[in-house]
Order: structure tokens, then C-alpha cells, then sequence
């Protein structure tokens, strides 16, 4: 697979606003997605309770949620299959539901499941669908982008599961679209073609491509995302980026480790062992906490076997977050419990 | 880009899936070859009157089977591809993409013609060569082939218009089935009307579209009195259908 684009497809105005990450210019930039006050049910049910977000050009932005969460259905409207109850959607400056067939031909869809006809080949139905699009990127270039350059000439038929994924990707590239949106994209992949997926969509970033995602993988949130979003029973519950969604880069460190039995720790880590004999303890103050422990295992020459020194992962802020929406408690209830040195084993 | 030239850019990929697919092409071209040899073994040689027009029973298959064969191609293989592919998400995808409906519905159209055409020539030789069949030819052969046209539209808008009554791929064969399985025998492609044959029947016949098109084609094959009337109700039926396909028309499966 090749990740590079050729420099030709990169037009000045995309120059402009490269690097995604660009954290600067993110405010000044323009809106490929508003969303105000969306509102939608099904027979009675909100699935989607009244959400607000924006997706700035060029960012690559990430919806997290639990199954019934709303993510699908919230896509959806976006992209135009359905129709809202009330609030403002804006997609690239148009209205998804009344100006859809404008819309088409500028967004790149890779749905949830999807199915492509599995007697052609998958050069065959990317040319196919590259040639409903005014601008088509090179079909050669987006079987490559996606990985399944040596399956070019192979009916979509013989392909696995992961493989007629990348086909869908492939068909939603295949138009240049400025703003993508990947509905579980990489469900059903093996590591290494995930890796793969998600390079092609970085490449895209850096393109100045918007990119909408939806996932239930948190690394690939973490890996992806410049900004992620947390639904859950069709409202927002946090949103941010990555590495401070739920204040998590503020939240108390905890260290774990095993000492030898019997020995006596140093004031704040004598929070007694758990029953696999190790001490974990949420610390104040990193820096001179550490220190103090350290110094004391060097000074009495004892093994702190298993050290770890752990903020909560996107993944634990996930859980207590989509959690805390289903129990009505507060986000910040496990970090809380676990600060003021009591150690829990 | 036209909307013609997407059309046409889209029968030339339908093409393609089609003769890919063994068991779509077996069923649309070997079922009535297969029906026309079996009837005229089966029944024996006897003589059919339509009119004043009297002719061999093996020549009367062979109209009746090309006319049940266009029927095939179109009404059903349309509702029931359609159907699937709706279910495979393969429609959903399309609806995502800038193809006008016009443009999917035409493309799907336009290759069940062609496909009928080519069913047609196919029935003809063989009858010709088998049973030495009378074969349209002159002026009679453009009436013939507008017939054909009008018939094979008429039902691809038809088969269109049913899967917006269709739950889901499994459901179908059956209703496809359901729905003209006894329209062809209640119109005498199968067994051809004899002088007792109640009014009932009759009545269906002329209500319904199959009894006309398989006049209109007869009249090609054997020499009936060719009878604009079968066009328009034909025609009128297909125009209702393809309202109805257009406005109920689903891209997405029916939510379980």
C-alpha cells in the first residue's frame, strides 16, 4: 500500500489549512458541520435528545457512544438518509434533507453495513462509482489508498469481510469527497489492516478532508481523533480532545506496585496490599510523591516489582461517562473516591 | 455527465453483474425454452383456435412461452433483484451516491429490455428451427416489436412498483410469484382458452395486463388480428406502475 497522494491533487487552497492539528488556526477555520438543538424519535423514542456539536474543515472527529447511543441515527441525519424532528443541521453549508442532491456529490459515505454487488470487481464497482462524481479522484490511487491494490482485479464475492470493508472505504473516497463520514469503519478488521485504514484516513486529514467517525474502539479514537465526542441516551455527555475528554489529564495519578511482604511503606502509600499483594494509591502531587518513593526504595534497597504510574485511559473516562449517563451518578465519582491516598488494592 | 450517459454507463455494469450471476441467467433464458419443449411433448400436437385463426399447438407455445419469457425477465427478475439488493444494503449505497433515481430505475429498465429482446430472438429461432413457427416479419414487425417494447417497460415498471410492497428478500419469490403465477394461467399463456372457458377467466384476462401483451405478441407469431387496444391497456398499466414505483419506491430495508 502506498499512503503518499501525489502533490498534483493537493490544490492551494487545501495547502492553506494542512496540518490538522494545527490547534491555532482551528478557531478561525470554517464549519463543515454545525449541529444545534438535533432532535429526533422513533414511536415515541428520542433517540437523539437534543444534541449540539460543530466539526471545524480539516478535523477529524470522532462520536463515541454505546450501541442505542444515537451515533447512527445523528450520521444519518447528516448525510441526508433522514429527516430530523427539529434543530438546525448544517453539512458544508447545506441543508442534508432539503438540498441532499447537492450534498451527494461532496460527502463520501461509508455506512454501518452496506453491500456492494459481489459479482463485479472491485476496480469494476470503484469505476463505477468514481464516475458518478464530477471530480473523481484516480480509481487506481484509492484501491491503492485503501490497501487492496493486489485484489484490484478479484469479484467482490471472493473477498473477506475486512477486505470488502476497504471496498467501502475505497467507494467513498472515490468521489474526492471534502467531508467523509465513517460509521464503524474498521469493525471486523484484522490489526494490521486497521493500522492500514487508519493511515488512509490521516492521509485524508492531511488533505484538508473533514472527517466525521464513528467507533466503539478507543484506540482508534485516540489514534484518530482531534476531537471526540461522548453520546449516550441520545444527549452529549462529553466532548473534547482525546487526551482531556473528561478532565482525564487533570484526574489524580495512581501508582500501583508490589513490595515485599511486610515491608513499611512511606507516609501516603501505606494503603495496605490488595489480595494479589499489590499497593495502588491515587497521589496528590506526582512529581514529589513519586520522588518520595522512589528515593525510599533506592535508599532501603527494596524492589518496587510491577511499577505503574496510571492517569485514567480514554477508555476508563469512556466507561464511567457512558455509565454515568445510564446510573444518573457523576463522571468524576470514581476518580474522587480513589484520591486522598486511600489506596484500593 | 447527462443523465443518458449515467444510464447507460450504469446498464453496462448491471450487464455485467447479470451474466456473472449462473443462476439468474439459467432461470431467465432455460425456463421458457425448457416450458415451451415440455407443453408441446407434454399436450401432443392438437389444434388451437383463436378467432377465426386456427393454428398447431406448438406454434402457439412458442408466442406464449416468448411472451412468458419477456414477463420473466422483466416483472420478475427486477422485483426479485431489487428486492435482494435492497436487503444486501447495495441500494442504500447507491442512494448515498449522486445517481438520480431516474438514472437507477432507467439503467435497471433498459437491461431487462434488452435482455428480452434478446430472449425474444432466442424463443423465435428455436421455435423456428423445432417446430417450424411462423416468424414477424415487415410491417407486422414493427407493430410486433413496439408491443414488445411497451410490454417488457410496462412490467419492469411493475416489478419496480411491487418491491415497495415487498418485506423483505425472502418474501420475494413468493409474492412475485404469487402475483403472476396465476395471472399467466388465468390468461391462457399456459393452456390456451377454449370455447367453455368461463367469463370469470375472461374478465380477469382483460383486466389484466398479461392477457394483452401475449395477444400483441401472438399476433406477431401467428397472425391474429393485431389490436392497438392490447398496447394501451398494457401501456396503462405500465404508467401506473411506474408512478407507483416512483413514489413508494424503498432504498433501505423495512426496519425489522
Amino acid at each position: 500500500m502506498s499512503p503518499e497522494l501525489p502533490a498534483s491533487r493537493i490544490t492551494s487552497d487545501e495547502g492553506t489549512i494542512s496540518a490538522s492539528h494545527a490547534v491555532d488556526e482551528s478557531s478561525t477555520r470554517a464549519l463543515a458541520v454545525e449541529v444545534r438543538g438535533l432532535h429526533k424519535s422513533y414511536d415515541g423514542v428520542q433517540a437523539v435528545d437534543g444534541i449540539d456539536f460543530v466539526i471545524r474543515q480539516g478535523e477529524i472527529f470522532a462520536l463515541l457512544g454505546p450501541n442505542g447511543a444515537g451515533k447512527t441515527t445523528t450520521v444519518e441525519i447528516l448525510e441526508g438518509y433522514r429527516s430530523r424532528d427539529s434543530g438546525e443541521v448544517r453539512v458544508l453549508g447545506c441543508d442534508p434533507r432539503h438540498q441532499r442532491s447537492l450534498l451527494k456529490s461532496r460527502i463520501g459515505i461509508v455506512l454501518q453495513s452496506t453491500g456492494v454487488d459481489p459479482y463485479l470487481t472491485v476496480h469494476e464497482t470503484v469505476t463505477m462509482y468514481a464516475g458518478l462524481y464530477h471530480h473523481p479522484r484516480p480509481v487506481d490511487e484509492v484501491i491503492d489508498l485503501v490497501g487492496l491494490g493486489a485484489k484490484r482485479g478479484e469479484r467482490v464475492i471472493r473477498l473477506s469481510g475486512g477486505q470488502r470493508r476497504r471496498v467501502d472505504m475505497a467507494l467513498a473516497l472515490a468521489g474526492d469527497p471534502e467531508l467523509l463520514f465513517l460509521d464503524e469503519p474498521t469493525t471486523g478488521f484484522d490489526p494490521s489492516a486497521r493500522r492500514e485504514a487508519w493511515d488512509a484516513v490521516k492521509n485524508l486529514a492531511s488533505l484538508g478532508k473533514t472527517v466525521l467517525l464513528t467507533t466503539h474502539y478507543m484506540d482508534e479514537a485516540q489514534y484518530l481523533a482531534d476531537r471526540v465526542a461522548v453520546m449516550a441516551g441520545g444527549r452529549m455527555v462529553a466532548e473534547g480532545p482525546p487526551s482531556t475528554l473528561g478532565s482525564r489529564d487533570l484526574a489524580t495519578v495512581r501508582v500501583r506496585f508490589r513490595p515485599p511482604a511486610g515491608a513499611l511503606l512511606p507516609v501516603g502509600f501505606s494503603g495496605g496490599a490488595g489480595p494479589d499483594g499489590f499497593v495502588e494509591v491515587a497521589v496528590e502531587d506526582a512529581v514529589s510523591d513519586l520522588y518520595r518513593l522512589l528515593h525510599w526504595a533506592v535508599e532501603e534497597g527494596v524492589p518496587l516489582e510491577g511499577l505503574e504510574v496510571k492517569r485514567p485511559s480514554l477508555e476508563d473516562v469512556y466507561l464511567s461517562l457512558t455509565g454515568s449517563a445510564e446510573e444518573g451518578a457523576n463522571l468524576t465519582r470514581p476518580v474522587r473516591r480513589a484520591a486522598g491516598g486511600k489506596g484500593a488494592g | 455527465m447527462s443523465a443518458v450517459t449515467l444510464t447507460l454507463s450504469q446498464v453496462r455494469y448491471v450487464n455485467k453483474a447479470f451474466w456473472r450471476n449462473p443462476a439468474r441467467v439459467f432461470f431467465t433464458f432455460a425456463f421458457p425454452l425448457m416450458f415451451l419443449v415440455i407443453f408441446t411433448s407434454l399436450l401432443g400436437n392438437y389444434t388451437v383456435h383463436i378467432g377465426s385463426v386456427s393454428m398447431k399447438s406448438s406454434t402457439y407455445y412458442v408466442a406464449s412461452m416468448a411472451c412468458f419469457g419477456v414477463i420473466t425477465a422483466c416483472y420478475n427478475n427486477i422485483a426479485i433483484a431489487i428486492s435482494s439488493e435492497r436487503d444486501a444494503g447495495i441500494l442504500k449505497r447507491i442512494d448515498g451516491a449522486p445517481l438520480p433515481k431516474g438514472s437507477f430505475m432507467g439503467s435497471r429498465m433498459l437491461h431487462a429490455l434488452l435482455v428480452a429482446v434478446l430472449l425474444m430472438v432466442l424463443t423465435a429461432a428455436f421455435g423456428r428451427a423445432l417446430y417450424s413457427a411462423h416468424v414477424p416479419g415487415g410491417f407486422l414487425l414493427v407493430r410486433f416489436l413496439l408491443m414488445l417494447v411497451v410490454g417488457a417497460a410496462s412490467f419492469c415498471a411493475l416489478g419496480l412498483a411491487i418491491t415497495a410492497g415487498v418485506r423483505n428478500a425472502d418474501a420475494a419469490p413468493a409474492i412475485v410469484n404469487a402475483s403472476i403465477m396465476p395471472l399467466l394461467f388465468l390468461s391462457g399463456v399456459f393452456i390456451p382458452f377454449g370455447k367453455s372457458t368461463p367469463d370469470w377467466i375472461l374478465w380477469v384476462a382483460r383486466l389484466f395486463p398479461v392477457k394483452h401483451f401475449a395477444s400483441g405478441m401472438m399476433a406477431g407469431f401467428v397472425g391474429t388480428p393485431f389490436d392497438w387496444t392490447d398496447v394501451v391497456v398494457v401501456a396503462a398499466w405500465g404508467a401506473a406502475g411506474l408512478f407507483l414505483a416512483i413514489r413508494f419506491f424503498r432504498w433501505e430495508p423495512r426496519a425489522a
